[in-house]
């Protein structure tokens, strides 16, 4: 029991005091706290919505991706708009 | 690097409106988000690598010297480490709302090495990051030792795995699709995590990133003999021979790697080694060029296949069909289109057939045909055969571009490990015992390397970012059409999304990441120019 106390308390101060001790470490975990915010908070809320998502019903999204890919494999518009090369 | 992506996309792609396309902004959107992530990886593994060798030496000489050393190194690893932090997140959005056709179409095979990645790989670099940085003086020398090996070796497991997904999109293995759920379900485990692709692209990739370390780490050392900064001079000396040998070893095992990958896209992705060489039209005893006219006699044969004269198919070849030489066939471009169109077809009557609750047997006879022909799947969405193309000039000169540099850094170290030997070698000196060390024209300082050579260091370290951001241009680039091999084109994965939405985000992304990043270089210029001085005292007074 004492051992795993131990343990615990020298693993909270490894925490602890690292933290607290930190000097470049303040300002990269401000520039990762920020990342994280505009990543979570802004980029995924506003401009990565789940597309199958918005646009199947729950649980018909297998519907909704077989009508895209069919729908893509018949009607056949370019793939790749450039092409490629075919001769030098 | 993005003006070179741009000009390979198709600035009149929407029926020559002279807009891009949302394939096109998709596509330059993920290119920019890659390879901005990526910037930051090939300095983990190699700083990583080259710290953990400073902190052993520390381990087993007990020298203050080498523990100055290590923290040092270990200290610009962590600017590397957070700036990198989550970047790759992004991608994974991506997928969700550009790439959902895709997403879905993969989820099963895609989810289970990213999971792995993030619970394993992720979590065991920040518990070890933690002990690394903040248990000096709480941990012993060995646990500490061994948490700095661990952060470096948790870096690379995560690479692993993103390695292993990215190799399942280029060599589809270990899986089965289902026409009920429009899945590929994983039907072995071991098969994608082990398959060939993977273990050669992670051994290429993983040492090429080395490479960039000990670039890298020779640069900021030859900065301070160059400033003549007697604080970091001794560090900057011995740091030299240590990371150049990690470079010279990483460089000649990144060309052992590289071979054995060609020979694994001469197997799996013949189109994208004919791309690589703007090879039209192939054969055996075939020369690898250099620039176009000038080649190499039979060193293509010998790349692609282990013998001076295989057989390597060229464009032409592999649109056509051609016979290899164990007497098995590929089919023409022609014939997979129809089996692909096959394929699809019947994908649409088994999905009807099952919805309006028709016959087994008819069912039944849909889904024999979806099964026989899932091979050339993909190929049903390909209008035109010239759309199998990949963009050869990009790939020919991100290879040579990626070979070049290759081959000078083997040069590179070479000279710095052959002036490093000669600056130790005491000349004979009659009149002193022992003899005196041999002086070098233009060194810096007595005992130092010329002044060009550590000039040369600092030049090459964009060079290091630009060879291994063209290994990955050579390796994207080559599979087009594909998102996943054979089986699905960017067409047909990317959502049905407005091009001026993904456009945003795309500009959004290049300020973001120019911010960034300029914030990074800023940080690590000024970490550099500190060199070993301590740091001031945290303001809440702590130790």
């Amino acid at each position: 029991m004492t051992t795993h106390e131990s343990f615990w308390h020298k693993a909270f101060h490894l925490y602890y005091d690292g933290f607290r001790n930190m000097t470049l470490g303040r300002t990269l975990w401000l520039i990762i706290a920020i990342k994280l915010f505009v990543i979570f908070l802004v980029l995924k809320l506003f401009f990565f919505p789940d597309f199958i998502g918005q646009h199947a019903e729950k649980g018909h999204e297998p519907d909704f991706v077989a009508g895209e890919i069919c729908k893509r494999g018949i009607e056949k518009p370019p793939m790749v708009p450039q092409g490629g090369q075919l001769n030098p | 690097m993005l003006s070179l992506l741009l000009t390979s996309l198709p600035l009149g792609g929407e029926q020559g409106g002279g807009l891009l396309s949302a394939i096109d902004w998709a596509r330059a959107q993920f290119a920019l988000t890659a390879i901005y992530h990526w910037l930051f990886v090939p300095l983990t593994l190699g700083l990583g690598l080259i710290m953990s060798i400073m902190e052993t030496k520390y381990y087993r000489t007990g020298d203050a010297f080498w523990r100055k050393t290590a923290q040092f190194w270990q200290r610009l690893f962590g600017i590397n480490f957070a700036m990198g932090v989550a970047t790759g997140i992004i991608l994974e959005f991506e997928f969700g709302t550009n790439w959902s056709n895709y997403s879905w179409f993969v989820g099963d095979i895609f989810g289970a090495p990213l999971a792995i990645e993030g619970i394993v790989a992720f979590f065991m670099e920040s518990t070890f990051v933690a002990v690394m940085y903040f248990g000096w003086e709480k941990v012993s020398r060995g646990f500490h030792l061994a948490s700095t090996w661990l952060t470096w070796l948790g870096a690379t497991i995560s690479a692993w795995w993103i390695l292993v997904a990215n190799s399942w999109m280029q060599y589809p293995v270990g899986c089965e699709f289902n026409p009920d759920t429009m899945r590929n379900e994983m039907t072995s485990f071991a098969d994608v995590a082990l398959s060939p692709f993977a273990i050669d692209k992670f051994c290429h990739t993983a040492i090429s990133s080395w490479i960039v370390g000990a670039v890298f780490v020779v640069a900021v050392s030859g900065w301070y003999l160059l400033k003549r900064r007697e604080a970091e001079r001794e560090m900057a000396l011995k740091s030299i021979p240590i990371a150049a040998i990690v470079g010279l070893l990483a460089s000649v095992l990144a060309g052992a790697t590289g071979h054995k990958s060609a020979q694994t896209v001469a197997a799996v992705q013949p189109m994208k080694l004919a791309a690589m060489e703007a090879l039209y039209d192939g054969g055996t005893a075939q020369g690898l060029k250099i620039v176009e006219g000038i080649e190499v006699p039979y060193a293509l044969s010998f790349m692609a296949t282990n013998d001076f004269n295989g057989f390597v198919p060229g464009i032409n070849d592999i649109l056509k069909g051609y016979t290899r030489e164990d007497g098995t066939v590929e089919p023409s471009a022609q014939e997979k289109m129809e089996r692909g169109r096959a394929a699809i077809a019947a994908l649409a009557a088994y999905r009807k057939a099952k919805a309006e609750g028709a016959d087994a047997s008819i069912v039944n006879s849909q889904l024999s045909i979806i099964n026989s022909n899932m091979p050339y799947f993909g190929y049903g969405f390909i209008k035109d055969e010239a759309e199998l193309v990949p963009p050869v000039a990009v790939n020919f000169w991100a290879f040579r571009v990626m070979v070049g540099f290759g081959g000078l850094f083997i040069l590179f170290f070479a000279v710095i490990l052959f002036f490093d030997w000669r600056k130790k070698r005491p000349t004979p000196n009659p009149s002193r015992e022992g003899g005196e060390l041999l002086p070098i024209t233009g060194e810096v300082g007595r005992g130092s390397f010329p002044a060009w050579l550590l000039w040369l260091a600092i030049l090459l370290v964009p060079c290091a970012y630009i060879c291994s951001e063209s290994g990955w241009l050579v390796a994207e680039f080559g599979r087009q059409p594909w998102t996943i091999q054979d089986m699905l084109p960017v067409g047909a994965s990317v959502s049905d999304i407005g091009s001026s939405a993904v456009a945003t985000t795309f500009w959004l992304f290049l300020a973001l990441f120019t911010t960034m990043l300029a914030v990074e270089i800023n940080i690590m210029l000024k970490q550099i120019k500190r060199g070993t001085a301590p740091h001031p005292a945290p303001p809440q007074g702590g130790k």
